[in-house]
């Protein structure tokens, strides 16, 4: 399981997936979900096989996900905010 | 419908530096010390680049763990902000053209600045790293696993780390100083290439800091009991619907490990996307086994006025890219008349002895054959899901280079827009017509850099009247 | 080398025809250019369109209608041969109007074509605002009406271009990359084609450079007036299946992408992306179908569409170099049923046939008053 070395730093609550996620105010959703354990944020449009962050600094465009409805959307470079709810990026959703 | 050019009523700059990574805040620093008029776009939210991220919010603690070197970003990033530059964070540039007109998103809108001289800092990306079931959730860069450290202080307790090079064995001390060493390290170097590496030391010797500090990171590592092994081959990343092993040949016998975070590292090569789109010249480096652009002695381009500072200029390290930034502020001031400071020889010779290491550096950590010619099976373009087989199949078709291919197949058509594939398939494109990556070349790069929302790229062109009518 | 004939150019105007050559049962040898040739076809927006095709000149109408007609064909066959699929589909296509001026000089130009095809046979109707927005959901107020042709339909250019290279293989073909044409010269029969990549020779050459055909046209007798004429493509990130047909600007692609077009600038040989047209197209597309606003573009191309004076295809035989044929056209998705099934078998008699006299060069000849 991932941890985090440090103690300090306000907490920012979000959902993925429906399930509570508690953050550090200011890193990446990505950040987030990997510190909580979640390493699958999309599902690839061609196979529909599961994928997650990569690079973390916003090159692979692996770390998709849907936030507050709008899909396609970079974890790896958007911060966090309370009460955002995040999803998959579900293949069913892009492509046929 | 004939309208004044916009070009007329844009802002415009002396220097444009995009990117503020060590080479972007130096050469931003110096530029405005030498009174040029100077902008920096960078896509973060605060300086420091990928190498120092982060490095204004770290603590004492988180700068501890991640040692000496990281917080020397913290020196350039207070001169950047000292500095008369403007400094504009979250700013993303989608195009720029031949007029050096750069158009970028920041804020939800995009706008356009002109820019007399233009230094491209967007440092280096990791090398592409295909192997099976390098697309399986739980695998990420060695690179990701620094950025979670950094800006997260977040580590895994059984990172498995694949791979070669400085950064890994950079991020493993990181790791074992955050009291999380990593489950093991597999190191894909083979044992021949020590004794070839070996021919480079002596000229390596003025970089003798950068060897010492090369073993000390190793010992560390070893004293730690991290297992280390070495010459590893035949990388496979186990799993179903995430990563769960490690199976390799080391040794010669097959051994495997069990884990759910997996870190892969075969170096890092220059981010070309700008200085392609720009349609500056490049050539393949054989010793960084990358395309650099070709640069003069100044680090200017072989389009006037667009120069290109650090990492992305070939690699360097942080220390150079800052050297390389400040450099190409001098020059650049004095193409416009100003006096050169006396200091430019001085930095110069500190230079050229900080780069003496890197040819054994290169020779060492040259990326590994597996990954320079996966099998056909294995999936080279991530994105698009192209597997090395078809490339090798289009290329029997008569697909002269990655163009081509790209427009068979779909490679690099993804929203990654080849920036995770395209040297993979340059490479294996041109060992499948046997011939060098250079005859070959890549992809060519269009706008929008980075994936741009229609609605915002159709409000950019309301704001401001088309050059040329439509019809 | 020897072969029965030889295409000079590997685009969509050359493999298809090189192909069809092949149907022939010619040995074929196609002489392509580099990996960054202009090549327009990579940038061709995948219309299989015939519905305000040859406003003013019949002969284009019919050529164009024909090529329609015989797609279904050269797909089923390509699949066949190849197992590439062309993503090739007609479910008719629709044109816009964004104003009452617009429909108004649209219906006068369906009626025109009405002419051409006789009315059974055009299968081209106008569309009210009611009509336009029942047939396809989601179009923004701004469309006050359009047109519908059932014959138009839509492809994959690039996968079209890859299962000829592929058929053409399969024919026995051969397809020489690195190649350019640089010099043609006769040679005892025939003619021998210099190149980069060795030395070609055939008793029949077909000019398909695109522009490149003009300099080589000077070679041999063929004095071609063709110019290049940009355009500017958008693509979007893939989304779930919008569109249920292509429309004159925006189509969706089997991948789920969708590609915006259309752009006309008379800019020379630059094929670089302006962001000004890009924003223009974005625009425009937004005004048609508002739900375009929340999507990314990825992508974006630009190409050189090949344009003679009055726009139409030029198909020549040289008078003076005879067996070397030379096809100067855009719309190298739309006419690849034509070029590979009607235009390579009269090439391979010989003779380009009668229903191609109107496309001939000497239409541009000065007049003799």
């Amino acid at each position: 399981m991932p941890q985090r070395i440090d103690g300090s730093g306000e907490t920012v609550r979000f959902t993925f997936e429906g399930r509570e996620i508690a953050a550090r105010a200011g890193e990446t959703i990505a950040a987030a979900l990997i510190a909580a354990g979640e390493t699958t944020t999309r599902e690839s449009v061609v196979s529909g096989a599961p994928r997650g962050p990569f690079c973390m600094m916003g090159v692979c465009f692996e770390c998709l996900v849907e936030i507050d409805g709008v899909p396609n959307r970079q974890a790896c470079m958007i911060a966090v905010e309370p009460g955002i709810a995040v999803s998959l990026q579900k293949a069913d959703e892009v492509a046929a | 419908m004939k309208t004044e050019p916009k070009t007329a009523t844009l802002p415009a700059y002396d220097v444009v530096v995009i990117g503020a990574g060590p080479a972007g805040m130096a050469c931003a620093t110096e530029a405005s010390r030498a009174g040029l008029s100077t902008l920096v776009l960078d896509e973060q939210p605060r300086p420091g680049g990928q190498i120092y991220r982060d490095i204004e919010a770290s603590d004492s603690g988180r700068r501890g763990i991640l040692g000496k070197d990281y917080e020397a970003g913290a020196h350039l990033a207070s001169g950047l902000r000292a500095s008369t530059a403007e400094y504009l964070p979250g700013a993303v540039v989608w195009n720029i053209d031949s007029e050096k007109q750069i158009d970028f998103s920041a804020g939800g809108g995009s706008r356009s600045v002109k820019a007399a001289t233009i230094v491209v800092a967007t440092g280096a990306i990791e090398r592409p790293t295909p192997m099976p079931g390098w697309t399986l959730p739980g695998v990420t860069t060695v690179g990701a696993v620094q950025i979670l450290l950094k800006t997260s202080g977040v580590v895994m307790e059984d990172l498995v780390m694949v791979g070669s090079g400085p950064l890994l064995w950079l991020a493993a001390t990181q790791l074992i100083a955050a009291r999380t060493p990593p489950k093991a390290i597999v190191e894909t170097v083979p044992a021949a290439r020590y004794r070839e590496a070996a021919k480079h030391l002596g000229k390596a010797l003025p970089g003798w800091r950068y060897l010492a500090k090369g073993f000390a990171m190793m010992r560390e590592v070893k004293r730690a009991g991290v297992p280390v092994h070495r010459d590893a081959e035949e990388i496979v990343i186990e799993g179903e619907t995430a990563a769960s092993a490690v199976s390799f040949v080391s040794g010669g016998k097959r051994q495997r490990i069990e884990t759910a975070h997996v870190a892969l590292h075969q170096g890092v090569v220059p981010n070309q996307q700008i200085t392609r789109l720009m349609n500056c010249r490049h050539r393949f480096d054989k010793s960084q086994r990358a395309f650099l652009p070709v640069l003069d002695e100044h680090f200017e381009t072989s389009v006037d006025n667009v120069f290109v500072a650090g990492d992305g200029a070939g690699i360097g390290g942080a220390k150079s890219a800052a050297m390389r930034g400040r450099l190409v502020a001098m020059r650049v001031a004095e193409k416009a008349g100003r006096p050169v400071s006396g200091e430019r020889e001085t930095l110069k010779a500190a230079l050229r002895k900080d780069a003496a290491v890197r040819p054994l550096l290169e020779t060492l950590y040259a990326p590994s054959e597996d990954t320079l010619s996966p099998a056909d099976s294995t999936l080279v373009c991530r994105c698009e899901e192209i597997t090395a087989g078809q490339i090798r199949e289009a290329v029997a078709l008569g697909a002269p280079g990655p163009n081509q291919v790209k427009s068979f197949l779909r490679a690099g058509m993804g929203p990654c827009q080849g920036r995770m594939c395209g040297l993979a398939v340059s490479e294996i494109i041109a060992a499948a017509k046997g011939e060098e990556p250079s005859s070959v070349d890549y992809y060519r790069i269009r706008p929008p850099l980075k994936p741009l929302l229609l609605s915002e790229l159709a409000d950019f062109g309301a704001e401001e009247a088309p050059r040329q009518a439509a019809e | 080398m020897q072969s029965d004939a030889i295409v000079i150019g590997g685009g969509l105007v050359g493999a298809a025809t090189a192909y069809g050559l092949a149907r022939e049962g010619l040995t074929v040898t196609v002489l392509d250019e580099g990996d960054v040739a202009f090549r327009a076809s990579r940038g061709n927006f995948g219309l299989v369109w015939v519905q305000s095709k040859g406003d003013g000149y019949p002969d284009y109408a019919i050529w164009t209608r024909k090529s329609a007609d015989l797609w279904p064909g050269l797909d089923a066959m390509l699949k066949d041969e190849t197992g590439v699929s062309t993503a090739y589909q007609k479910p008719g296509g629709l044109h816009f109007c964004l104003s009452e001026e617009e429909l108004e000089n649209r219906k006068a130009l369906i009626a025109r074509l009405h002419n051409v095809h006789g009315a059974a046979n055009y299968g081209a109707r106008v569309l009210d605002r009611q009509e336009v927005h029942a047939m396809m959901p989601g179009l923004g107020p701004d469309v006050v009406g359009g047109t519908y042709c059932e014959h138009d339909g839509h492809a994959s250019p690039l996968y079209l271009l890859r299962a000829l290279h592929d058929g053409l293989k399969r024919r026995g073909g051969r397809i020489v990359a690195d190649a350019g044409a640089r010099d043609i010269s006769r040679d005892g029969d025939g003619y021998a084609v210099t190149t980069p990549a060795g030395t070609f020779r055939s008793e029949r050459i077909v000019l398909a450079a695109g522009l490149g055909n003009k300099p080589l046209g000077e070679k041999v007798g063929l004095n071609l007036s063709i110019a290049p004429l940009k355009g500017q493509i958008l693509v979007t990130e893939r989304t779930r299946p919008r569109l249920d047909m292509p429309t004159h600007v925006v189509r969706q692609t089997g991948e789920g992408s969708i590609m915006i077009g259309d752009s006309h600038e008379d800019v020379g040989f630059d094929v670089s992306s302006s962001s000004d047209v890009m924003a223009m197209l974005a625009a425009r597309a937004i005004r048609m179908f508002p739900f375009l606003t929340d999507l990314r573009i990825v992508r974006s191309w630009a190409a050189l569409r090949i344009m003679s004076p009055d726009g139409y295809p030029i198909y020549q035989q040289s008078e003076t170099h005879p067996g070397i044929f030379s096809v100067n056209c855009h719309s190298g998705v739309t006419l690849a049923g034509s070029h590979a099934l009607a235009l390579a078998p009269m090439i391979a008699k010989g003779e380009l046939g009668e229903e191609l006299s109107a496309f001939s060069a000497r239409r541009f000849d000065a007049p003799a008053n």
